[in-house]
């Protein structure tokens, strides 16, 4: 009897658990879905259905304000992702090969961008930009935040990402097939391009994707860093829905969302146990 | 994950983690102390600024430009064919950015690192960034056509000797609602249906309360009979607090805060009764046809106006731009066409002709004169606002 009543609980937690599974699932992905359907509302009002349209796309597409907000996000999102996937890898290796001065700081300082959160870094950025361009307006030039801020910014949180990620793949390496790169005489740069780089590489890519993701999602930090002309996409609606939310919104939110879930579910297959790579 | 070298790394990096983390905010801390002891230097770095404009000896002329205007404004608040045919006319091009808030323009003009030729501040702000020399006063010789602005607008209290604003949008506060409210009402709108238990009862559906602190401290004022311009400026403290109070014993008759689509929820039929923006609601009702069946009314008990203004921060590369785009916003047909755009009310004139006739006749966007005279503007509240700021918070909590 015992013994079916364990057998009979376990089933039910079981199916409890699946049950619960699923009610997350759709708790996190019915408002995405509800989303999505009302980027092809035909009616002005976002919450106001009045038939199926792609007009909304086309719309959005067509504001100059919206395309340029895109331009500036991408700009944004790309160099902020090629120089912090290049330094943020440096980093990593730096803190797992060697021993130096000042590591054990390097190693907790390291981490602090993702720790602290987006409103205390912001402000930090806003007064350190504005501490330096007074430094160097005493020499010349009068600075303003602009498109490079809001990139150097983005630099400044995604080094953090891409080295913990990256890390993480460190902290699975096997040293020896460096040892017998070394052994084959492999010059130190070979032994890198030919044996390192290349086991590491999903974990570099999982850190770019990251990059790239997080440099494209963020609006706090990115609303105090920007200048003249540096309005990014989630920057304009946020800004936005201030003055009423169209179905513009939802239009790009869509693509937005789209391009994310992309990015992601890319970064989770690179990040896979390494059974997928030799 | 639990052998025992790793755990103790993990404490070790904590603690570094900790200290860093503590370092930062003294240096944040510091950060924020040296900003406000830079206030007056920033002030006479104001004055070198303006010195080295290479324009500012002599003023600009009408329509003269000094490069491309660096234009900060609230999204979704200027016609994109405005700043074509502006560019257009002067041959300069304009670099426009958004913001949410005053408080984000705020924070990036007194940063000082962004630097901006033309900015959007509502009233209160006007008199906040003035007293914090955020503004280069305007060359009124630069704007002839500041004749075209209603007398109305001449020296409000955000800036008395009307050296460093002029009118952008102007618009109101009140409360939307159905017809069969109003009916029920009496046909007379009252703060009452809101704030008043009994009156409130005759509401079908449900109420929405706008999430901004001084307009739902100020909606309450109203309701008890007090004046906002006197209480604030009197700092009658009490009296907020007695506002205070009522928003919280109101707070279970509501369906939600809400400053956003408030508009839509009312048109939805989500909520029967909305305080919100006059604009928000006439964008509402003009895009669904709600005419019909809804109205945006001005309690009897008065409500709030307010005016968003353009103003030229102290650090202006470009002032002889900004003057040149204000001087072209305030021509009677750019500025009906602004209006016709954003659905508020135009402080310009001589832009009526040219303005649409549903704007003009909607009583929402331009209310009749005795309606125009219960409305106030909500002064600058200096330390009140933070008082102001925990009244909604504890009302909500």
């Amino acid at each position: 009897m015992s013994d079916l009543g364990t057998a009979g609980t376990k089933r039910s937690a079981r199916h409890l658990l699946k049950a619960n599974a699923w009610f997350v699932f759709a708790f996190l992905y019915v408002p995405i879905v509800v989303l999505v359907i009302f980027s092809f509302n035909d009616s002005e009002r976002v919450n106001v259905w009045q038939g199926l349209s792609a007009r909304w796309y086309g719309e959005a597409l067509g504001n100059t304000q919206i395309v340029s907000a895109l331009r500036v996000s991408l700009i944004v999102a790309i160099s902020s992702t090629v120089v912090s996937t290049v330094l943020g890898t440096a980093v990593a290796l730096a803190l797992d090969r060697y021993r130096f001065k000042g590591r054990r700081a390097l190693d907790g300082t390291v981490y602090l961008p993702i720790v602290i959160p987006d409103i205390t870094m912001a402000v930090m950025l806003l007064v350190f930009f504005a501490e330096a361009f007074k430094l160097i307006d005493t020499f010349g030039p009068r600075l303003t935040l602009g498109v490079t801020t809001v990139a150097l910014s983005h630099i400044a949180f995604n080094i953090s990402f891409v080295a913990v990620v990256v890390r993480a793949r460190l902290d699975q390496f096997d040293r020896t097939l460096e040892e017998a790169a070394r052994d084959l005489y492999a010059t130190p740069w070979r032994t890198f391009r030919r044996v390192t780089l290349p086991l590491i590489a999903p974990g570099i890519a999982a850190g770019a994707l990251l990059a790239l993701t997080l440099s494209l999602d963020d609006v706090v930090i990115s609303a105090f860093t920007a200048g003249p002309g540096a309005t990014t996409l989630p920057v304009y609606v946020f800004s936005s829905i201030r003055q009423g939310v169209t179905p513009e919104l939802n239009a790009i939110s869509t693509l937005m969302l789209t391009a994310s879930i992309t990015l992601v579910v890319a970064s989770l297959a690179l990040q896979r146990p390494r059974s997928t790579t030799p | 994950m639990t052998n025992p070298s790793q755990t103790t790394r993990r404490l070790r990096r904590s603690r570094w983690i900790a200290l860093i983390a503590a370092a930062a905010l003294v240096v944040a801390a510091c950060g924020d102390g040296d900003s406000d002891e830079d206030a007056e230097p920033a002030a006479t770095e104001a004055a070198t600024a303006a010195d080295d404009a290479p324009a500012d000896d002599g003023g600009c002329a009408a329509g003269e430009t000094d490069g491309d205007l660096a234009f900060y404004n609230w999204a979704d608040y200027m016609d994109e064919e405005l700043l074509l045919a502006f560019e257009e006319e002067t041959g300069i091009s304009v670099d426009y950015s958004v913001y949410e808030s005053n408080e984000q323009m705020l924070t990036q003009v007194e940063s000082g690192a962004a630097i901006y030729d033309l900015v959007v501040p509502s009233d209160y702000m006007v008199a906040l960034m003035i007293s914090e020399d955020l503004l280069r006063p305007l060359d009124f010789d630069a704007l002839p056509n500041v004749v075209n602005i209603d007398d109305a607008w001449d020296n409000p209290p955000f800036d008395p000797e009307h050296r460093f604003h002029v009118a952008y949008q102007w618009g109101t506060t009140g409360i939307g609602m159905t017809y069969d409210v109003l009916d029920a009402l009496g046909g007379e709108s009252s703060w009452a249906v809101i704030f008043d238990p009994d009156t409130a009862a005759l509401v079908p559906g449900s109420i929405s309360l706008l999430d901004d602190a001084p307009e739902a401290v100020s909606a309450a004022l109203k309701y008890l009979g007090y004046s906002i311009t006197e209480t604030i400026e009197s700092g009658d403290e009490e009296a907020i607090r007695e506002a205070g109070a009522l928003l919280k014993a109101t707070n279970e008759r509501l369906l939600k805060y809400d400053s956003v689509t408030f508009g839509d929820d009312l048109v939805n039929g989500e909520v029967d009764v909305a305080h919100g923006w006059s604009g928000g609601f006439a964008q509402a009702f003009f895009e669904t046809d709600a005419y019909e069946t809804h109205v945006y009314t001005i309690p009897v008990e008065g409500g709030v106006r307010w005016v968003d203004t353009m103003a030229i921060p102290h650090n202006a590369d470009n002032p002889c731009s900004a003057h040149a785009m204000i001087n072209f916003l305030l021509d009677a047909e750019n500025g009906a066409a602004l209006t016709n755009y954003t659905y508020y009310g135009s402080p310009n004139e001589a832009a009526t002709p040219f303005i649409l006739d549903e704007i003009l006749e909607d009583p929402g966007i331009y209310p009749p004169p005795d309606v125009y005279e219960r409305l106030e503007l909500i002064p600058q509240m200096g330390d009140l606002g933070l008082i102001v700021q925990d009244m909604l918070t504890e009302a909500k909590s």
